[in-house]
């Protein structure tokens, strides 16, 4: 504690050399949420009409091109914008720095790998 | 991992009762928060109760009257009590404000009074700023410039351009929204947090300053700047009525703009 006002300067400063741009992330954040707006709208409102019709009205359903387009939008905008708000709860809360690295990878690779296994998903059943 | 307790020699211990001395129709308990560096005791609250009927009207005239009439040891930093100087921040009644501008009328009960949170404490009231004032400092609060202003001369300024900085030049740097702030209490080694923010987007809106770009340079980070996660304490607490939230928001603003 009381260290001196210089010292304290000199470590503000040294943030400047280890400058992590923000404005992309955030920005990728926000178009992300605005994205998903409509698509879980129409998501929601075709889930009520698969459930009422059963499993051979879901294959049905998922067999057109227009909503397999739209679920596999769905997943990708999905798992991108998980991983990058997980991002910053990370960076927020986790402060032992091997840990942070490591985390943040983690929840990278997992949310691709659940993408990519959701949109195969998707086309196994639409093709 | 972010701290969510108190360490063990922070936990807070109940302390010495002051009871008031004589009659009065109109008494209120002040419990302070107290903590010394010279011993090794743990920080307490001690409690004094005092007649409002012998008493100012602020938060600030019951400090200054317990100091002067009940135990001289209390320690705060005050100077100007009228809300100009920004000494006398501290938490009252759950709320960051300046103890000169917070009325005790406006507190229910007992007036609970502790010192910043999440800062290092020099004494009983008064936090280490040290960090804080580092961080301002960084941001070069001044106005920079290229060119050279006519001999003789001021720099001019519309009374439109003058306007933008309203609501940014009246920030006093209490640090209440600063040490409010979740986000700064997690990261304040990295995020410059509100206060600070404030100062840089009042010199980034100034018509006057010729280094806006540069500014905005040094803000374009994952921490400095993009730490703010709209938590809006800041705007709550701030004893001036200032909105830091929406300076941060602005300068949010232009860095989208400029990419």
């Amino acid at each position: 504690m009381n260290n001196s006002i210089n010292d304290n300067l000199i470590k503000v400063e040294d943030l400047k050399t280890l400058k992590t741009h923000g404005v992309g992330h955030w920005k990728l954040q926000r178009i992300s949420a605005i994205a998903m707006v409509p698509l879980v709208v129409w998501f929601t409102s075709s889930l009520m009409l698969i459930l009422i019709g059963g499993y051979e009205q879901s294959i049905e359903w998922l067999q057109s091109p227009f909503n397999a387009t739209g679920l596999i939008l769905l997943f990708g905008t999905l798992y991108f914008h998980a991983a990058l708000g997980l991002q910053v709860v990370i960076e927020d809360y986790v402060h032992h720095e091997g840990l942070k690295i490591v985390s943040l990878i983690l929840i990278k690779l997992i949310a691709f790998v659940l993408g990519v296994l959701s949109i195969l998903c998707v086309l196994k059943i639409y093709l | 991992m972010a701290e969510f307790a108190l360490p063990k020699h922070s936990k807070i211990v109940k302390g010495i009762d002051y009871p008031f001395i004589g009659e009065t129709k109109n008494s209120r308990k002040v419990n302070v928060y107290r903590w010394s560096p010279d011993d090794d005791q743990n920080p307490r609250i001690d409690s004094y109760t005092i007649d409002l009927d012998e008493c100012g009207p602020m938060v600030l005239d019951a400090l200054i009257k317990i100091k002067q009439e009940i135990d001289s040891s209390l320690t705060f930093r005050r100077s100007c009590r009228e809300g100009i100087c920004g000494s006398c921040s501290m938490n009252i009644d759950g709320t960051n404000t300046l103890a000169c501008l917070k009325s005790i009328e406006d507190v229910k009960g007992d007036i609970n009074i502790y010192p910043l949170p999440h800062m290092d404490v020099v004494k009983d009231l008064v936090p280490d700023l040290t960090k804080a004032y580092a961080q301002l400092t960084s941001v070069k609060p001044w106005l920079q410039t290229d060119t050279k202003p006519e001999q003789g001369k001021s720099r001019k300024q519309s009374p439109k351009e003058r306007e933008k900085i309203d609501g940014l030049w009246e920030c006093v740097l209490c640090f209440s929204c600063t040490t409010s702030c979740p986000s700064y209490w997690w990261n304040g080694d990295k995020y410059l947090g509100p206060a600070v923010l404030l100062q840089a987007y009042r010199w980034i809106a100034d018509s006057r300053d010729e280094n806006t770009n540069e500014r905005l340079d040094d803000l374009e980070d994952t921490f400095k700047l993009y730490r703010c996660h709209t938590i809006m304490n800041c705007t709550k607490t701030c004893p001036k009525g200032l909105n830091p939230a929406k300076a941060i928001g602005e300068i949010k603003k232009l860095q989208l703009e400029r990419k």
